[in-house]
């Protein structure tokens, strides 16, 4: 019970700003912009982006190839290897001294929500002032919105600041949310309860397709984006003050050498980066851990959930747009968070999936298997009979809320979206609070730019926010379900009909994800049913329809740190989890030449949906990025 | 010398492809495109004799609607020169793509015209073909080594055929079109694609080039393949026989 109550609620708290101990307090000076070459947008749409881009548009950022163009207040291209040396991500295998360097205003990683978001409001807020700075979005994925997968039902309360006429403007948002139920599964039955959801005002979408809008948009506001580039590694100056990213070398082999075509990353330096990775971003994580972001204020450990999701197409007679459906309960039992849902979107098609929290404790746990249990169920089974999977895919999800979100500014940039972690978990709703970050974020970049004020007013935006309302009002949900299912619903009901987020205490989460398995001897296996290849699928049938590749001869992006924890802890103690809840059968432990078993990795299935680098019991498997345009292909997830 | 590729746009290879409901072709809404394999593979080659130093230029041609342009920017990003767009509204069989390209050729005199062997959407591998016929120029398809010769305005290409390797020697002009193992396509850096918004493109139409765009062929249907079948283990020599006999009719 000793961590049931914590007496000061976190706002309070952070708000005395003297109990921040930052590690860095100068301003960043504004300089006068690096000599760009205007860049002329127009203000009009057109069928083709790529045609106008080439006509109409100069370089917006001084390009210097082969040389480095670092301010005065930084060293000579020496210090940028040293730096390398210093922050000890000097690659292995990339020997070569300077690769090209790129420089613009405003670096992001990553095209999802919040990125563009970002990207948009920045551009807007130039327009308004005449203010010309250059924005480059790099995104891992082949093309913008191939890595989104997400529900989605859309509350376009962000969307309606940033651009009011999304309706006009064609955004692939057209389903009103129809009918809302909430139904407890047992094996057999459906028990429908009161909804506590309120989705009146949104709207049953496709996030990835969204995303693809959005990059449509902030094209023609002039933001370059350019998909296939994935940022790999942090750049700092001589005083640790991050001034952008680097990207992957490319057409290195599976043994470290260069191919024929290797082709060396390339620098993106901004005068401001921020990183938009979505949930455990891997230069996200970095940052956190070297600028203690978490400690500074005191947050908590992230939690997580994984979501495994299908989009189907259904019988015409049986699909209902907008309709809504959540479930608790089976096929997961009363210690494990999570539950379902089922979304109908537009042309017969359906989002279905299960999300699992990754503090469960029996190592044996398969999500995906649980996924394609629940979809056997008298209930959800008629809905899908007769259909076709179109794609599928796995991702996980913050769940931390209020006491996770770590402090998002560190020198040199900030981080925004779910890298941070602003998803409302009783809401079930993070794009909105992402996009949100992410404008808050542009807002206070152009500041820093143009006026010269301080990125840490990011942090005081968003506490003065509807973002920190929400999260603060939804805090005590998720956790009340450390105490169990039906303590959870209690609780859960108490502040939700009762309280109204008014609680005077605010409960902590429970172990860390990793901490939470139990040792395998505690359990026994679990005895999943055959797929029978109509409603349920075997992983790689699966896999096959989340479009996924990587270039096969590169090195394996998920790292060991420790080679030989999976064959002493891994396996023995814990009877290899991440062989039970990779999406992906990325993890295979196979028989050797003296038939003992040995972890395999087939990295070329990865999905970067980031399980493993979450809930590997010694935190041994990181999660490093791969070459670019690799990874799933997601169009309607 | 110039050399001119011919590259298309098709559904990327690694996307899982389904049919339309109303059979009509294969679903291309929201799904990922990007250049031919085999077109990525010609271009390849192609860049590595100009930067031999054996040609002067290198021209990208594609054809069809205005996403084309993707497609040629990526060929610009990976080093070609200049980019034509012959606009077309519908798709286009091999055989009226010869015939823009027999004109485009009338335009440019390339000395050289390499293209993939097939694309994979359509698997024809007949452009290559029909255009060496229109022109009347040798062909070298399949080629798997490719090794010009300036001096003697000759090509040798090694080709990949069903007894192995057969070995040509092409007069210039010619075709050549690509197979597989002939190189490995280069990626397109980041400056590069930034470079390459700013090379020219230049839009034809088909009736600006005399080319009458019409089809001789009519898709009627397109199905997906049956679904295989489960094997069956059978348990005795007389119980093959009486499958073959009475259930597979073929004894």
């Amino acid at each position: 019970m000793h961590r049931f109550l914590s007496i000061s609620s976190k706002s309070t708290f952070l708000r005395n700003r003297k109990q921040l101990h930052l590690p860095f307090t100068c301003p960043i000076s504004c300089a006068t912009p690096n000599g760009h070459s205007c860049f002329h947008y127009l203000n009009q749409k057109s069928a083709s982006l790529g045609s106008r881009i080439g006509l109409h548009r100069f370089f917006s950022s001084g390009y210097f190839p082969n040389r480095f163009n670092l301010r005065e207040q930084e060293r000579d291209g020496n210090g940028f290897l040293r730096l390398r040396g210093l922050v000890g991500e000097v690659r292995s295998f990339s020997s070569e001294a300077d690769r090209e360097s790129i420089e613009y205003d405003v670096v992001i990683v990553g095209a999802g929500p919040a990125g563009l978001s970002a990207a948009i409001r920045f551009k807007q807020l130039c327009q308004e002032k005449n203010a010309d700075f250059s924005v480059c979005v790099v995104e891992k994925g082949a093309e913008v919105g191939a890595h989104i997968i997400s529900g989605n039902v859309f509350e376009p309360r962000a969307l309606n600041e940033l651009l009011p006429q999304w309706k006009q403007e064609e955004a692939p948002i057209n389903v009103p949310v129809s009918s809302d139920k909430f139904w407890f599964l047992t094996k057999d039955r459906a028990i429908s309860l009161p909804c506590p959801f309120n989705n009146k005002g949104n709207y049953v979408i496709s996030l990835s397709q969204l995303v693809r809008w959005m990059g449509v948009k902030a094209e023609e506001l002039g933001v370059e984006i350019y998909p296939g580039f994935a940022a790999s590694e942090i750049l700092y100056d001589a005083e640790n003050k991050v001034i952008g990213i680097g990207t992957n070398d490319m057409g290195i082999a599976k043994d470290g050498s260069k191919k024929e075509n290797f082709q060396r990353g390339v620098a993106l330096k901004g005068r401001i980066t921020l990183l938009a990775e979505g949930c455990r971003g891997s230069l996200s994580q970095k940052m956190m851990k070297k600028y203690k972001l978490r400690e500074n204020v005191q947050a908590q450990h992230q939690t997580y959930a994984l979501g495994i999701k299908e989009v189907w197409e259904i019988d015409e007679n049986k699909h209902k747009p907008g309709a809504v459906l959540h479930t608790l309960g089976w096929p997961l039992d009363s210690k494990t968070y999570g539950g379902s849902f089922v979304y109908h979107m537009q042309d017969r098609q359906i989002s279905i999936g299960l999300v699992v929290a990754l503090n469960y404790h029996n190592p044996f746990l398969n999500p995906y298997e649980e996924f394609q249990k629940l979809k056997h169920h008298p209930s959800i089974r008629p809905l899908l009979e007769g259909g076709t999977v179109l794609q599928y895919g796995a991702r996980t999800l913050n769940e931390g809320g209020f006491q996770s979100v770590p402090y998002p500014v560190f020198p040199g940039g900030a981080i925004i979206g779910c890298s941070a972690g602003f998803l409302n978990v009783p809401k079930i709703k993070g794009t909105h609070t992402a996009m949100k970050s992410g404008m808050l974020a542009a807002e206070t970049t152009f500041g820093v730019l143009h006026e010269g004020s301080n990125m840490e007013a990011y942090w005081d935006a968003l506490r003065d926010s509807w973002v920190w309302e929400e999260l603060h009002k939804a805090r005590n949900y998720r956790p009340a379900f450390e105490y169990g299912l039906f303590p959870g619903l209690a609780i859960s009901a108490l502040e939700h009909y009762v309280l109204k987020g008014k609680s005077p205490f605010t409960l902590k989460h429970g172990k860390p994800d990793h901490e939470a398995t139990n040792v395998a001897r505690l359990h026994s296996p679990i005895q999943y049913p055959k797929p029978d290849g109509i409603l349920s699928f075997d992983v790689l049938t699966s896999l096959h329809r989340s479009n996924t590749n990587h270039d096969h001869d590169q090195p394996a992006h998920l790292r060991l740190r420790d080679p030989n924890i999976p064959a002493n802890v891994n396996l023995p103690e814990y009877a290899g989890p991440e062989s039970h809840y990779c999406p992906a059968r990325v993890y295979e432990y196979v028989p050797d030449e003296k038939n003992h078993l040995k972890l395999q990795i087939n990295a070329q299935n990865c999905l970067h949906c980031k399980a493993c680098d979450i809930k590997d019991p010694k935190q041994n498997i990181e999660w490093t990025v791969p070459e670019g345009g690799g990874g799933p292909g997601y169009s309607v997830m | 010398m110039k050399i001119m590729v011919a590259v298309k746009r098709v559904v990327d290879y690694a996307v899982k492809i389904r049919v339309k409901p109303d059979k009509s072709g294969v679903e291309t809404q929201n799904v990922k495109m990007s250049m031919n394999p085999f077109c990525e593979i010609a271009l390849e080659e192609a860049l590595r004799i100009k930067e031999a130093g054996l040609a002067k230029e290198v021209v990208a041609v594609s054809m069809g609607l205005a996403n084309c342009v993707d497609t040629l920017r990526t060929s610009l990003a990976m080093g070609a020169d200049r980019g034509i767009h012959v606009e077309a509204a519908r798709e286009l069989i091999p055989l009226t793509v010869a015939k823009i390209l027999k004109k485009l050729v009338g335009v440019e005199n390339p000395g050289l015209l390499i293209l993939g062997k097939q694309a994979i959407d359509d698997d024809c591998n007949q452009t290559g073909q029909m255009i060496a016929g229109l022109l009347g120029w040798p062909q070298g398809t399949f080629a798997s080594k490719v090794v010009l010769d300036k001096e003697k305005q000759v090509v040798t290409v090694d080709r990949e055929v069903d007894g192995g390797l057969e070995t040509l020697c092409l007069d210039l002009p010619a075709v050549i079109t690509t197979d597989l193992r002939l190189n490995q396509p280069r990626y397109a850096t980041l400056p590069n694609i930034m470079k390459a918004k700013s090379k020219p493109i230049k839009k034809y139409t088909p009736e600006e080039l005399n080319v009458e765009i019409k089809s001789d062929l009519e898709v009627v249907q397109v199905t997906e393949p049956p679904k295989r079948k489960a094997g069956v283990i059978l348990s005795s020599v007389d119980e093959l026989i009486d499958k073959l006999r009475n259930e597979a009719h073929v004894i």
